[in-house]
């Protein structure tokens, strides 16, 4: 699927750091819609190893800001055509997708965001219990007892896609046009000169160039030191976890923040469920049996009938998470060195979007319009994104 | 990490304990430039390390200081809060970052 390259070239015209989703992505557009193809796609692991393939691969553009709300709807929108784009089923369904409210301050905030979408075009509806229980049926609209469901955010263009097909049809895509992806190469630090990068130090050695990308999520710090840059970005450890196959029943995506859930069930039957950050800042992907206890007894608040179905799977993922809840993205202090950056538990459905604005990004120097209010100096202008009403369910 | 040693109630299970964040020292906010509040306000040291963090035993309500490796999940040591007043001691020599920026 791939071509091998046994050796790195001297120089490149772009270096892009991290080969997951964001990565390649940014690479494609940059072959594809700039004419760029002299690029180098370095992986320090394997593609898509990272939170490309530990997510749980939700869709969707219901946020809380305009400038996410744009910024999102435009992703919906290229991911609509992107298995036809890649040749290369990616498994887009959609499904649509219930944000649970439980509280009476949770049905404004759903209100909240309606009116937002449709503001900007995005189908999203504030609905009432009785819509939830006639979208998914099977469902203790009690909750045990001790949560009972008031109504819902109803984002009809709410979809699920298979995670690694996207990593391989940007990268694919990518190969074919000239892009070299290169994997166990991690990079070990940068040459300036007069506050300009001219190079990027790896395990195999020195590689010239004038622009850097930088899509690495939890690895952000780690980079980010090596340039003395500083951000706000922390990391905790997101897990996740799925079921054995059962037979399709739910059709819906649902996400309650009150019981810290999410779940959707896949194309081969699998329920994939996650909840919210790790409470503390860990740089390891251990699993725990406190996260697969607390997501279960919450699945079973919603669905009391799968008691008897088997958790077979859990993992972890390293979320580099900012104060805002909205991604750091663009151009940094350091002339040439861009960022993407900041993705933390919300990173998947962005993929198409952060690719098509970075690629322009780096290719004219300027951010795109449709990052502007993620930019990297937004938090020394005091002036935030507050997405976090939309982005999680850790609130 | 599954079982934190609280200095005041002894081994207890981490899920009875709140993360308070690293320890940082505050600007004095009358001489700093607005950069340096900025920068105290949002940024973080976010790289794995060696680093003195605030935790609470829930139940007792009891801050303490922990030196906590946050890469491995590992418990260096812990410290009664006052320490911090009292001025922490230096950091062991961590591992360093695999690289820097030369010129």
């Amino acid at each position: 699927m791939f071509t091998r390259h046994d050796s790195l070239k001297a120089g490149y015209d772009v270096v892009i750091i991290g080969a997951g989703g964001h990565g390649l992505a940014a690479a494609y557009y940059l072959a594809r819609d700039h004419g760029i193809r002299n690029v180098a796609v370095l992986e320090k692991g394997y593609l898509g190893g990272g939170n490309t393939g530990r997510n749980t691969t939700i869709i969707r553009s219901n946020y809380l800001t305009p400038e996410g709300v744009k910024f999102y709807d435009e992703s919906v929108r290229l991911w609509q055509d992107l298995g036809e784009d890649f040749d290369l089923n990616v498994f887009y369904s959609t499904r649509g997708h219930y944000t649970l409210a439980h509280t009476d301050a949770a049905m404004r905030t759903m209100r909240w965001r309606a009116e937002v979408n449709k503001h900007y075009g995005v189908r999203s509806e504030a609905v009432d219990a009785a819509f939830v229980k006639r979208g998914i049926p099977s469902i203790d609209m009690s909750c045990g007892g001790h949560a009972p469901i008031l109504g819902a955010l109803f984002h009809e263009p709410g979809a699920i896609a298979r995670h690694d097909a996207v990593a391989w049809g940007y990268g694919r895509g990518a190969d074919r046009r000239g892009v070299e992806i290169h994997q166990q190469t991690e990079v070990t630090g940068f040459r300036l000169l007069g506050g300009r990068l001219t190079g990027v130090e790896t395990t195999r050695g020195f590689i010239a160039t004038s622009k850097v990308l930088c899509a690495v999520a939890g690895f952000t710090p780690r980079i980010l030191d090596m340039l003395d840059l500083h951000t706000p970005i922390y990391v905790h450890p997101l897990q996740a976890m799925v079921s054995e196959p059962v037979k399709p029943w739910l059709d819906p995506i649902i996400v309650s923040g009150s019981l810290h859930v999410y779940v959707s069930q896949t194309a081969r039957g699998e329920l994939v469920m996650g909840a919210s950050l790790d409470p503390y800042e860990l740089h390891s992907t251990r699993p725990t049996l406190d996260f697969v206890e607390g997501l279960a007894s919450h699945m079973l608040d919603m669905f009391p009938f799968l008691s008897e179905v088997k958790v077979n799977r859990q993992w972890a993922g390293l979320a580099d998470m900012t104060p805002d809840f909205a991604p750091i993205m663009g151009v940094t202090p350091v002339e040439g060195f861009y960022l993407d950056a900041g993705w933390g538990t919300w990173g998947f459905k962005a993929t198409p979007v952060s690719g098509k604005t970075m690629s322009h990004t780096v290719a004219t120097g300027r951010n795109h319009p449709l990052i502007e209010g993620f930019g990297f100096d937004r938090f020394a202008r005091y002036r935030l994104t507050g997405e976090k009403g939309a982005a999680s369910v850790g609130h | 990490m599954k079982i934190l040693v609280c200095p005041l109630n002894g081994p207890r299970p981490v899920s009875e304990f709140a993360y308070g964040g690293e320890i940082r020292r505050a600007p004095d906010p009358d001489t700093c430039t607005d950069e340096e509040w900025s920068s105290y306000v949002f940024n973080r040291s976010g790289s794995p390390g060696l680093k003195y963090e605030w935790w609470c035993h829930v139940a007792s309500g009891f801050w303490f200081v922990v030196l906590r490796d946050t890469a491995r999940d590992l418990v260096i040591d812990t410290f009664p809060a006052d320490t911090v007043r009292r001025g922490l001691p230096s950091l062991p020599a961590s591992p360093a970052p695999s690289g820097k920026a030369a010129t």
